[in-house]
């Protein structure tokens, strides 16, 4: 051991209550940061996995055209001037074709068609609207984990009864509908068809178990007056759902049809999420940047009180790096305590968080131990530390010894 | 007898609050072995020629030979290695690290040197400890001893790594006349049986008469010596 770092041990050690407090900083600091940054990705996680449970990664769709404006060389005299929606299909044609195509992208994993149909759920008189999600089973469920959320029934049952429909709970409360019960659906054009209750599935979301139902695409299909080739959506998960953007992009380019990533078709949540991920990084990392403060503090008033030993040391021939040396130490001291026993704290805090039952769509408190951000955490608090320690310390190499010697 | 100290045309300048040289063309060499008093009244620059002996001062003009090699200009790295090998220092106030004991403060300069183990060095600091009739005090902290006792642990600290040269700034001042008495005779003894090089700033007449040479400064101006 270095005569720098045997000095440096023993200020540390000298005065225990100044060591212990600047400690106490570092910990509450750290134990905070870590756990608000473990929250802001378990919060994310909670999010995107309901997100996901009903949404894919990307969607690709045949958007409306609009009517272009047309207009005359002339400075007036406008041919047509209030642009609107060309009345057209909105089918995705030879999407067979599509489905391929996408499917040798290396990023995709799963690719599987979709036709949503608004529908009313029959129950005597009165109707409940909705809207009837028209799937192949066995891909669907691949995408969405359908069957993790199945409360009654099999959605194998789905694939195997073509008039088969799996409701949400909500609806199965209010129509009264247990399995093997009956139900009428009348579709926006006037199709009534009436289909047998195989399951019934409860997401966290109250609004989606009051409205949705999964029934088969052929069945969607034909309740829209369409044939076997109609499909208006094809769903596409990929590798990394964070990549989605870049690869919408390449499949709009390669198919030609509109690809829309999760995160732009969520463009209001992602808003919120940005939110918070903001305010949650400022207030975490401005508590650390405080327990930077109180080394910063205490480490002057070491220097001050230690103003003759640095002027006898330099007196004696430790160099302005040496006497840099000394106070860093002592400052990394402190904060290795502190972000050890700060990590420690969060570890505990995490752990018992995790245990609380919060209700509702959340369930258990979003949070959970992230490698990510105590790295994070470890990194910035020795980097506060360092600096916290350096300023001081620079402070103390640059005393002139001769005008305190000479008192 | 070989010259350790050398200083040619030292000129220095103060600016605050207004401009006044302080030290006049100080021509002077110290010869190895002796033991030297500076004295003068206060303000008449001896302290001031002193610090820039002792390298700390590096503000003047003029050149500064320590064993034979001119550190003036030298960096202030260099400077504290040469201040760390050749000079030890006894300043008025004991300049004792509190919390540490009697025997690491004394082992600090050399550990810092790093030419010797630390077993070496704690032999050493022994040694010195012994010579200065200081043994029994060797793990107390240094805050707990008296004035007099203090300020023989910072000679034996002075002496640790065997320097070319003591410097002493008032090294009696805060002293009572018996334990004054006790550091000229360590001193003396240090020139005598060790052939130790002291330069020492003192305002006590007798301190001075008793050394082998005074040096007397009035206005910057060596007129003695």
């Amino acid at each position: 051991m270095g005569i720098n770092t045997s000095i440096s041990r023993t200020y540390v050690t000298s005065n225990k209550k100044l060591t212990a407090v600047a400690v106490l900083g570092v910990l509450l600091g750290m134990s905070v940061y870590i756990f608000m940054n473990s929250l802001l990705v378990g919060f994310d996680k909670s999010a995107t996995d309901s997100i996901f449970s009903s949404m894919s990664h990307i969607r690709v769709y045949k958007d409306d055209e609009i009517s272009k404006v047309l207009k005359k060389d002339s400075a007036s005299n406008f041919l047509i001037i209030n642009p609107k929606v060309v009345p057209s299909n909105n089918t995705i044609i030879n999407p067979k074709m599509v489905i391929e195509t996408i499917l040798s992208l290396d990023e995709v994993t799963v690719v599987t068609p979709q036709v949503n149909a608004s529908v009313f759920y029959n129950n005597g008189k009165s109707q409940i609207a909705g809207m009837a999600y028209g799937i192949i089973p066995e891909e669907a469920n691949i995408m969405y984990d359908i069957k993790s959320t199945m409360v009654d029934g099999n959605l194998d049952m789905l694939a195997s009864n073509p008039n088969g429909i799996i409701v949400g709970s909500g609806i199965a409360e209010k129509v009264n509908l247990a399995i093997n019960d009956k139900i009428n659906l009348t579709s926006s054009k006037g199709i009534n068809r009436t289909f047998n209750v195989v399951g019934v599935f409860q997401s966290k979301n109250s609004q989606i178990d009051d409205t949705k139902s999964y029934i088969n695409l052929a069945a969607a299909q034909q309740l829209l007056k369409e044939g076997n080739t109609y499909i208006t959506d094809i769903n596409v998960n990929i590798i990394d759902p964070q990549q989605a953007a870049d690869v919408a992009m390449k499949i709009s380019q390669i198919t030609g049809y509109n690809a829309e990533g999760w995160k732009e078709a969520n463009e209001t949540m992602m808003a919120s999420f940005r939110m918070r991920s903001i305010v949650i990084t400022f207030v975490s990392f401005t508590i650390l940047l405080v327990a930077g403060f109180g080394i910063y503090t205490i480490l002057n008033m070491t220097v001050s009180q230690k103003i003759n030993d640095i002027a006898i040391l330099k007196a004696m021939g430790f160099k302005g790096k040496d006497v840099v040396m000394i106070f860093v130490t002592q400052a990394l001291t402190i904060g290795a305590i502190g972000v050890i026993s700060g990590v420690l704290a969060a570890m505990g805090m995490v752990a018992l968080m995790k245990t609380v039952y919060i209700g509702g769509d959340v369930g258990y408190f979003p949070i959970d131990f992230e490698p990510s951000q105590f790295i994070k955490g470890v990194i910035i608090g020795l980097v506060i530390t360092f600096f916290a320690g350096y300023m001081p310390a620079r402070k103390a190499a640059n005393i002139d010894p001769v005008g305190i010697l000479r008192k | 007898m070989s010259t350790i100290l050398k200083t040619h045309d030292i000129n220095k300048f103060f600016y605050e609050p207004t401009e006044f040289q302080v030290l006049k063309n100080i021509e002077f060499e110290v010869q190895k072995g002796e033991f030297l008093s500076m004295i003068g009244k206060s303000g008449s620059g001896k302290s001031t020629l002193l610090y820039i002996l002792s390298t700390m001062d590096t503000d003047y003009s003029g050149q500064l030979y320590i064993d034979n090699k001119l550190t003036t200009g030298m960096s202030n790295d260099a400077l504290a290695e040469i201040r760390n090998e050749k000079i030890g220092f006894v300043f008025q106030f004991h300049y004792l690290l509190s919390e540490f004991t009697c025997l690491k403060n004394i082992m600090i300069p050399a550990l810092k040197l790093g030419k010797l183990s630390e077993q070496e060095i704690e032999e050493k600091a022994y040694e010195k400890l012994k010579m200065l009739d200081m043994e029994d005090q060797a793990l107390k902290p240094a805050s707990k001893l008296s004035g007099g006792q203090q300020q023989r642990i910072a000679i034996a600290r002075a002496l640790i790594n065997d320097p070319l040269i003591i410097m002493g700034d008032e090294p009696t001042g805060n002293l009572d006349s018996k334990n004054t008495d006790i550091v000229f005779d360590i001193f003396q003894e240090l020139t005598q049986t060790y052939g130790q090089t002291i330069i020492a700033v003192t305002h006590d007449q007798d301190f001075a008469e008793k050394s082998d040479r005074i040096i007397e400064m009035i206005d910057g101006r060596i007129i003695r010596g």
